[in-house]
């Protein structure tokens, strides 16, 4: 056994430092850094930058253009990026969508969609969950009926999207429909790519609990889908899901943006004052500290291990699901302790003081403006990407093989 | 020994209760949260003619109640329907006032619904520690003058008249010599700067740059106390009444949300996790009632119970808060259900007047001391 990093991921990882240094924005940065608000121009301004270097697609192979990276490189990237304040890379188009047209699409579709992901002319989005089907993602019922009449081969598409992330920017949706409804659930579901400007999509947002419109629902009335936008067989759609479960593994444990957050926390802790010494240093809030670092300290190694196993083969389902969970822990735990930190100043909430430049409006110390609601957004991860409760399931059912 | 209120507070909290549910709905709460005030002059005047007012003082100050149990009941049903009118400031400035004796003209106002009072204790740097004042006050000819900053005033905008502690003698962190003094509201060299809360409302800092001032006390870390004890009773009150919401809501939804084809309240794994949740509330309700009942009693258990009560709310208000959304799934972190600004609330509640690190270290200390 070597924990340590080989001479050329050291050389990486300085190369990657010596990148971050030189191309990311300052004023990006800054943003992330202070907690502020992205735009999406924010957003496609690094996925340009990152995308000049050949370095957006981590995950995809050279010929494609992705990295080609090892897991022990995205790794080092994944980390080096989050503690530099980069934004995270927005992952619909990039980690989502791109290893499912390189593994089921067609070659038309790859030529045509790949290099539009890279370049950024599409924003995307991912239409899974319904009102109806959120755990039970195999319960859709939102229908796409195949059609071939004089305006040529296509599905109409009606039904329901929810929660969809940043669908207000998207160009473009990649969705789970109902095919058929004969035999299996799993079985009558397609993976359909849909142009969110067609006749009969409309968009509503959903306004999250810290006042932020983050996700919608997207509602599809008639809408016209060319049949070639069909992405692996008809009633297939489920493999394309279940393959995303099990080969996108990097940065399911948000080890990169725990890492940053903890950094942040130790920051805080430093600079408040309790009984006229620094936070840091008060038993109580020491121990809880240190345990949250030791459980990343931890899961840095547990997610390297499950990472350096799936180079070969697919990752187990329950490993991915052991990462998902205490990763997602991991990172509530130090959002809530951060609000702690605050003590009072937990409190006071400025909305305008998260946009650019808004640091003057903050109340208290500057860095306490995001933390109460970046706490509170936060109770997300452990709801979306399969539920904490879905997860501990799969774990289970793994294991007992009852 | 019995654990029934008496009936004059039942009637009481059952008039509030039917009141607010029919004039305090959710969508008037969010109204009068998010408006330019933060608080509702007409609420204020309804309540206060609901008697609520008058009940959180004793009959020495004109009142007819002032007890813990009197206090409890209240709170409760402003957690239940998410009230953010200034009652808390009232309570806490009125009571240090009540035992500070020499104000019944203020109080009868008060109690009349015809004034507002808050409390301007908590500094920027003092961080719940109730001794931790560098305010200063000094004697200028028959009166006094006080200069320094005030953090987080809840409803300070709305108060009329605002009890500040300041120091007279001795250093931050020293108890004596601490004197606390009245100050009318937009008395020149007092300024406000307000701001809102994130679990609706408003709080406001208050800068004093040689304020006259009347004072009430020059020893007011007893008053500040008891005015703290009798805050920390209405604050776990409020968050049992916010809790028995979000489990009722919990419970509906767990009943109601169907995945695989069941209620999702078949799955174990959430049946026991409501289970705990259930379980850690009735905790926090006996929690409640110990401090309630030792409001009027000597000092060290008056204290210990009320640091064991805010160190209870603390750690089940966040377990609660935190449990009805996750058992919600996504529809738990809409804006759009009530259910996200009541945990939001209740985990504030956490940030109020100690949390529970800090009074876990202070039942520690008193229990030291005694
Ligand atoms: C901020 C946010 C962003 C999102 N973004 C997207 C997106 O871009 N695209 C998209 O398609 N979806 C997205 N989602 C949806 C997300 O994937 C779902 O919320 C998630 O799958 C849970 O579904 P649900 O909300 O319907 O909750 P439900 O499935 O109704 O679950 C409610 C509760 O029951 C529990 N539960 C359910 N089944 C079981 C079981 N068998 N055993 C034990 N417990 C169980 C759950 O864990 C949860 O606690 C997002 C959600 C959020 C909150």
């Amino acid at each position: 056994m070597d924990l340590s990093f080989s001479a050329e991921e050291e050389a990486f990882r300085a190369e990657v430092r010596r990148f971050l240094r030189d191309r990311l924005p300052a004023r990006i940065a800054e943003k992330v850094r202070t907690g502020k608000r992205l735009t999406k121009a924010d957003h496609e301004e690094w996925h340009a930058i990152l995308n000049a270097r050949g370095w957006l697609a981590a995950n995809w192979p050279r010929a494609l253009g992705g990295t080609g990276w090892t897991v022990a490189q995205s790794y080092i990237f994944e980390v080096e990026a989050a503690l530099a304040h980069a934004p995270r890379i927005v992952p619909f188009g990039v980690s989502m969508l791109g290893p499912v047209l390189i593994k089921y699409g067609s070659e038309a579709q790859k030529a045509h969609w790949l290099p539009r992901i890279l370049s950024g002319a599409d924003w995307w989005c991912q239409g899974y969950s319904e009102p109806g089907a959120g755990s039970d993602l195999a319960s859709l019922k939102c229908t796409a009926i195949r059609v071939n009449d004089a305006n040529g081969d296509h599905y109409i598409v009606n039904g329901q999207k929810t929660w969809t992330t940043l669908g207000q920017y998207a160009d473009m949706i990649f969705c789970l429909v109902r095919t058929s409804t004969e035999g299996k659930r799993q079985e009558g579901i397609s993976f359909l790519l849909i142009d969110m400007r067609s006749p009969g999509v409309s968009v509503r947002p959903i306004i999250l609990l810290d006042g932020e419109h983050e996700v919608n629902e997207i509602f599809f009335t008639d809408v016209r889908v060319p049949a070639g936008n069909l992405v692996g067989e008809e009633n297939r759609g489920w493999d394309c899901a279940k393959y995303l479960l099990s080969h996108e593994r990097t940065n399911i444990a948000g080890v990169g943006a725990s890492m940053a957050a903890l950094a942040r926390l130790k920051q805080i802790a430093n600079a408040q004052r309790k009984g006229g010494k620094p936070l840091a240093q008060d038993p109580h809030f020491a121990a809880r500290l240190a345990k949250v670092e030791i459980d990343l300290e931890n899961m840095k190694t547990t997610n390297l291990r499950v990472l350096a196993g799936g180079e070969e083969s697919p990752v187990p389902l329950e490993l991915g699901a052991m990462l998902k969970i205490r990763g997602t822990e991991i990172r509530q735990e130090i959002t809530s302790l951060t609000r702690r930190a605050l003590g009072p100043y937990a409190q006071p909430f400025i909305s305008e003081a998260l946009d650019e430049g808004g640091s003057h409006l903050a109340v208290g110390p500057a860095y306490a403006a995001p933390v109460a609601t970046d706490y509170f957004n936060n109770r997300k991860l452990s709801i979306y990407g399969g539920s904490n409760e879905v997860q501990r399931e799969i774990i289970t059912k793994a294991l007992l093989e009852l | 020994m019995h654990f029934q209120h008496s009936d004059d507070r039942r009637m009481l909290s059952e008039t509030l209760g039917r009141y607010l549910g029919q004039r305090y709905p959710i969508e008037a709460r969010h109204q009068i949260a998010e408006s330019q005030r933060g608080w509702s002059p007409e609420q204020w005047a309804a309540l206060s003619e609901l008697g609520v007012v008058g009940a959180l003082f004793d009959e020495r100050v004109g009142g007819f109640g002032g007890a813990g149990f009197d206090i409890a009941i209240i709170f409760e049903q402003l957690g239940r329907a998410l009230v953010v009118e200034p009652l808390l400031g009232t309570l806490m400035a009125g009571r240090a006032l009540a035992l500070a004796g020499g104000s019944d003209d203020v109080l009868a106002r008060v109690i009349a619904g015809n004034c507002i009072l808050a409390l301007a204790h908590e500094e920027p740097q003092s961080r719940y520690d109730l001794w931790d004042v560098q305010c200063r006050a000094v004697p200028e000819g028959a009166g006094w003058r006080l200069r320094g900053s005030k953090a987080l005033v809840c409803q300070i905008e709305a108060a009329d008249h605002i009890l500040v502690s300041a120091r007279i003698t001795g250093e931050a962190g020293d108890a004596a010599g601490i004197g606390l003094f009245l100050v009318a509201a937009g008395t020149p060299g007092a300024s406000v700067r307000s701001y809102p809360l994130v679990d609706g409302g408003r709080g406001g800092d208050f800068t004093l740059e040689d304020v006259k001032a009347t004072l009430i006390t020059e020893n007011g870390a007893s008053l500040i106390e008891e005015a703290a004890a009798a805050g920390i009773v209405a604050l776990s009150w409020e968050a049992v009444g916010i809790m028995d919401v979000l489990k009722r809501d919990t419970l509906e939804y767990l009943r109601t949300r169907k995945q695989f084809g069941a209620p999702i309240g078949k799955f174990q794994a959430l049946q026991h996790r409501m289970a705990t949740a259930a379980l850690e509330i009735e905790q926090a309700r006996s929690a409640g009632i110990n401090a309630a009942a030792a409001l009027d009693s000597a000092r060290a258990e008056r204290e210990r119970s009320v640091s064991a009560a805010k160190f209870t709310i603390g750690r089940v208000g966040t377990l609660v808060a935190e449990e009805a959304i996750q058992l919600h799934g996504g529809i738990g972190m809409t804006w759009e259900l009530p259910l996200s600004h009541y945990a939001k609330r209740l985990i504030m509640i956490g940030h109020q007047l100690g949390d529970e690190d800090h009074h876990l270290e202070r039942f520690i200390a008193l229990g030291e001391a005694a």
